[in-house]
């Protein structure tokens, strides 16, 4: 009896239940009581945080700089000068990437000081739009073919026709100067921990917690470092896009045979010709998709990065949020999400292009494609020039649309909205009404009800289970952290949206990747909308459900779903598509029906993956939920949220942050400790 | 061919490799005298067991095993890819496993060449630049690298492909970039790693008719790691067959047919089709006057070639050898013949 206990999973769980219920309703709800709520004992973090920060930017080491202003020496602490003297690097090649897209003179005056400034002359004029089209038609032929030149150029004559020109750019500026030096960064990073074990395990546990922090809480400690505007946006972009280049540096290294590091050895290269002359370009493709992800990560960020004051579509996608213009927010995102696709495929194509031979060509037929370029904006700059008396009221359109001068569907889009509230308010406010008042509420009650101590019994209980002792001690000390701050009852609130919705994604997922996953042509579908729902800013997906469910904890749910049912599907898809041909023959000759064959053949076997799937789902609805503090919810989000304006924010913001990491890896070591047994014992490396 | 007053150019004296953390104590600790029993239970994995043997100038040396017999982690702590745990390696002479980096590397780049299993070519770069990586690498200018990696491309018959990557060419002329890689910098040692195991077994046959080509023209001193005992026994002046770790028997191929030293060498050596690997020299009988038959037979042919003349005869044949003008070095009973080929 006993023996069989230790070896049944599902008896131990059910007992784990029961007990969990029983303590739950055994424990009566007592503030003063241990059993129900833990004391907030590291209340003050916080405070500590900010109290260092202000300690690091304005006390530790401080050297006297001179003033021209006042003309005397001052104290300054380095903290302070380095980082602004990174902010000034940083602006001056933002405004330059900016200024040759869009014209400009702070550029030249920059350089040349005050001198200058007031001439006309000293004005960088800007590549007209229709080069910068051109430009990309050409890159897109070169990289992949017709297929992607269309894509690339329409995509952004869409953007340039509907007067979002400027904003644009001004995102792009942002991702131009941000992505090459994530790319340095996670490069040298990504060396040295391939080449050495200790910074290897040293980043692994940063990077885990970078890349499940969400994003908002990256930007108050920013603010503190480096204030507001483009150049914090740009930092904060930098910090949050460089671990998965990093993460793709290492393992595309390790992926390497071991007989090309031989071969290498053997050839007699040294150290640094054993990098840079067979291990770095051996790697290349998996260097080159960790540049697509920090192309990906740039763009969703700097969107983000409005809310500390970057320019671009993310700022003006934020007022017409907020100002409630549905019509007008639709159309930046629609935008957003062109950017996206456009620079998505352009990095992949890039990623997958074989080097091809050129030695034998000369220098025109080698450059041939950029030769090409130089010559249309010569054509189209002075096209551009001589179009300018054309047209009237000074706006010369073959030059540069400015904001909002465009076409505009805005209205249209607006009324499509007003007609859909008109039809389906009734409906959608039943739902809405029904699913506040009878399951999220409901829900809620349930997860503030919960005594401490069951919680702790039932997640380090899991976590014996699943992966002995020191699973159990490593969720329970995660969990412990939260709760033993003044934040546990939000945490709560986060975490019962993420069940709910995870929970919603999952079964999504797994529903439709399966009926997916059948067939070759439905498989390719379904994987790259998944791919197209992957590749924009999840700031996006607020747009859609605004527009349907108004400003409402529904609507942060089902943009969550929506969101996390993504990775669900495609690892269910993937998963399930993994499964040996062999196995489908070997089950076909035993006769199961195709019912059969998923239960007992395909779900088990790639349960393990598709696991893997809901751990990234957990990740994903966690990022969403309080990225919805934006419209407002009263979880650990809303906190992050509101300490962006607050004094002393960055201490609250940045733990709180490190909270919602804290339960993306406890979840995550539950899972990936479950699928790395059982992948042993399905034998699938 | 393996001349016993040729110097040697690779010499090893008990090579122990062992993978583990404290292998090193444990050997220590051993006194030469290892159990792979024993390491196992203390964490460790026994890949070379106390390999001694040396390798005449361009002589090739086949080292035979099944997976996990230590063949190829005897040539890696040859060529030091892997540190040997205790043992001496000299190569010329010189002690290769006191060498500092920049003597290794020296060494690599003009003594040494190596060939992989799975080719292991730079998937940038095309067949020339491959060729020429290990000159480019050594220093060597552009345009005298590119001229000798030519050389060399006409060397393996792949012109014409020259400008082709890699993964535009089937596996048989991968490999032939491979050889002709390692052989770029012309080198006096010749490491090859199961060269042609990842090869069909056509293509497999025609490039080890290429190698014997190609040794034939430079003479290196080589060694040959194979699982394939058929492969051995066309290549090798002396095979060295070996089983978790030990080396079993080294010898001649001819020696190894005839005169299995272990139970284990044995088995690879029953089904040994014997007429197609024995030279006449191996089976032959010293001078016999009565010998009256006067069909002359080279001491260095193999068997088969011969057989029907030598069944058909009924008088013992004279043996000479075509190296020495002919003189008679032997008498061949085709009884014997009958015995050596189907007997037990």
């Amino acid at each position: 009896m006993l023996n069989n206990f230790k070896k049944s999973k599902p008896q131990q769980f059910s007992f784990l239940i029961l007990i969990f219920l029983f303590l739950y309703f055994i424990v009566p709800e007592d503030e003063n009581s241990l059993l129900w709520r833990l004391p907030p004992l590291l209340k003050d973090i916080p405070a500590f945080i900010n109290y260092l920060l202000d300690n690091l930017m304005f006390n530790w080491l401080t050297i006297p700089v001179y003033d021209p202003d006042w003309g005397m020496y001052e104290d300054q602490a380095i903290v302070r000068l380095i980082t602004r003297s990174i902010s000034d690097f940083l602006l001056f090649l933002i405004i330059f990437i900016r200024e040759f897209f869009l014209g400009g003179m702070q550029t030249i005056s920059s350089l040349t000081g005050d001198s200058l400034k007031g001439l006309k002359l000293a004005y960088l004029p800007a590549i007209p739009w229709t080069a910068v089209i051109m430009g990309l038609f050409i890159l897109g032929y070169k990289l992949q073919g017709l297929s992607l030149a269309l894509i690339a150029s329409l995509g952004f004559f869409y953007v340039s026709v509907f007067g979002q020109w400027e904003p644009t750019m001004e995102t792009l500026s942002l991702v131009l100067v941000t992505a090459p030096i994530c790319f340095i960064l996670g490069l040298f990073f990504g060396i040295l921990g391939y080449l050495s074990k200790k910074v290897e395990t040293t980043l692994q546990p940063i990077l885990n917690v970078a890349q499940t922090m969400p994003h908002f809480s990256y930007l108050v400690p920013i603010i503190v470092f480096f204030g507001v505007g483009d150049h914090a946006g740009a930092v904060a972009t930098i910090i949050f896009a460089t671990p998965p280049m990093i993460r793709l540096t290492i393992l595309g290294l390790r992926k390497i045979s071991p007989e090309i590091v031989e071969s290498g050895l053997m050839s007699g290269c040294n150290r640094f010709q054993l990098l840079f002359r067979v291990l770095i370009p051996t790697a290349r493709r998996d260097i080159l998709i960790g540049v697509n992800q920090v192309i990906m990560q740039c763009l969703a960020m700097t969107t983000i990065a409005a809310f500390i004051g970057a320019k671009g579509l993310g700022f003006n996608l934020k007022v017409a949020l907020n100002g409630l213009k549905i019509g007008k927010a639709a159309e930046i995102g629609i935008c957003v999400v062109i950017i996206a696709v456009v620079l998505d495929k352009l990095s992949l194509a890039w990623a997958n292009k074989q080097k091809d031979y050129f030695a034998n060509l000369s220098f025109f037929q080698r450059n041939k494609a950029f030769v090409y370029f130089l010559f249309l904006t010569l054509i189209l700059g002075i096209i551009a020039y001589f179009s300018a008396s054309y047209f009237e009221e000074g706006i010369n359109f073959l030059y540069l649309i400015p904001f909002g001068k465009g076409l505009t569907i805005a209205p249209l889009l607006d009324a499509g909205v007003d007609w859909i509230w008109e039809t389906f308010f009734y409906y959608l406010n039943i739902f809405n009404k029904f699913l506040i008042t009878y399951v999220l509420f409901v829900m809620r009650d349930a997860y503030l009800g919960m005594p401490v101590v069951s919680t702790f019994f039932l997640i380090m209980g899991a976590g014996y289970i699943i992966g002995g002792i020191r699973s159990c001690l490593i969720v329970g000390g995660l969990i412990l952290f939260i709760a033993l701050s003044e934040y546990w009852n939000r945490a709560l609130i986060t975490a019962y949206m993420a069940t709910f919705a995870v929970g919603i994604s999952a079964i999504n997922g797994i529903i439709v990747g399966s009926l997916c996953a059948r067939n070759e042509i439905s498989t390719k579908i379904i994987l790259s909308i998944c791919d197209f729902f992957q590749t924009f800013p999840s700031f996006i997906y607020l747009i859609p459900v605004i527009l349907l469910f108004g400003i409402t904890d529904t609507s942060v749910m089902i943009a969550a779903i929506a969101y996390a049912s993504v990775p669900a599907t495609r690892y269910t898809v993937e998963g399930l598509r993994s499964v040996p041909p062999s196995l489908h023959d070997a089950g076909s000759m035993s006769g199961v029906s195709n019912l059969q064959r998923w239960i007992s053949i395909e779900f088990p076997l790639a349960l393990p993956h598709i696991m893997l799937g809901l751990n990234q789902t957990v990740i994903f609805a966690l990022m969403m939920i309080v990225l919805g503090a934006l419209i407002g919810t009263e979880d650990l989000g809303q906190i992050i949220m509101g300490s962006l304006s607050r004094p002393g924010g960055a201490g609250i913001g940045f733990t709180l942050g490190i909270f919602v990491s804290f339960i993306c890896l406890a979840v995550d070591n539950l899972i990936r400790t479950w699928t790395d047994e059982r992948k042993k014992l399905l034998g699938i490396s | 061919m393996s001349d016993n007053n040729q110097p040697s150019v690779i010499k090893c004296e008990s090579v122990f490799k062992i993978f583990g953390n404290n292998a090193k104590r444990l050997l220590e600790n051993s006194s030469g005298n290892v159990d792979a029993k024993t390491f196992q239970d203390a964490g460790c994995i026994v890949g070379v067991n106390n390999a001694s043997f040396d390798v005449k100038k361009g002589e090739m040396l086949v080292v035979m095993g099944l997976s996990g017999s230590g063949k190829s982690t005897l040539l890696r702590c040859i060529s030091r890819l892997t540190e040997a745990t205790s043992g001496k390696i000299f190569i010329d002479g010189d002690d290769l496993l006191t060498m500092n980096n920049k003597e290794l590397i020296e060494l690599r780049r003009n003594k040494m060449g190596m060939v992989f299993q799975n080719f292991a070519l730079l998937p940038h770069k095309t067949v020339l630049e491959n060729i020429a990586f290990p000159l480019q690498i050594k220093g060597t200018n552009t345009n005298e690298s590119i001229a000798k990696a030519m050389e060399m491309v006409e060397l393996v018959g792949l012109k014409g492909r020259e400008n082709y990557f890699p993964r535009e060419l089937s596996g048989g002329q991968q490999q032939r970039v491979g050889i002709a890689r390692s052989l770029a910098v012309e080198p006096d040692i010749w490491f090859l790693d199961e060269p042609f195991s990842a090869l069909d077994p056509l293509i497999r046959k025609e490039m080890q008719d290429e190698f014997l080509r190609l040794q034939g023209v430079l003479k290196k001193t080589i060694m040959f790691v194979t699982h394939d005992f058929d492969e051995a026994l066309r290549l090798a002046d002396r095979i060295a067959i070996m089983k978790d770790g030990i080396i079993e028997q080294l010898d001649t191929p001819d020696n190894i047919v005839l005169n299995p030293a272990t139970e284990y060498v044995k088995k690879f050596t029953e089904d040994v089709p014997r007429e197609k690997v024995l030279k006449i020299e191996s089976i032959m009988d010293p001078i016999d006057s009565n010998a009256s038959s006067n069909i002359e037979i080279s001491k260095d042919a193999i068997i088969e070639t011969l057989a029907e003349s030598i069944l058909n005869s009924k008088e013992i044949l004279k043996v000479v050898d075509a190296n020495k003008n002919n003189e008679i070095v032997g008498s061949l009973d085709p009884a014997k013949v009958i015995k050596v080929l189907f007997g037990k």
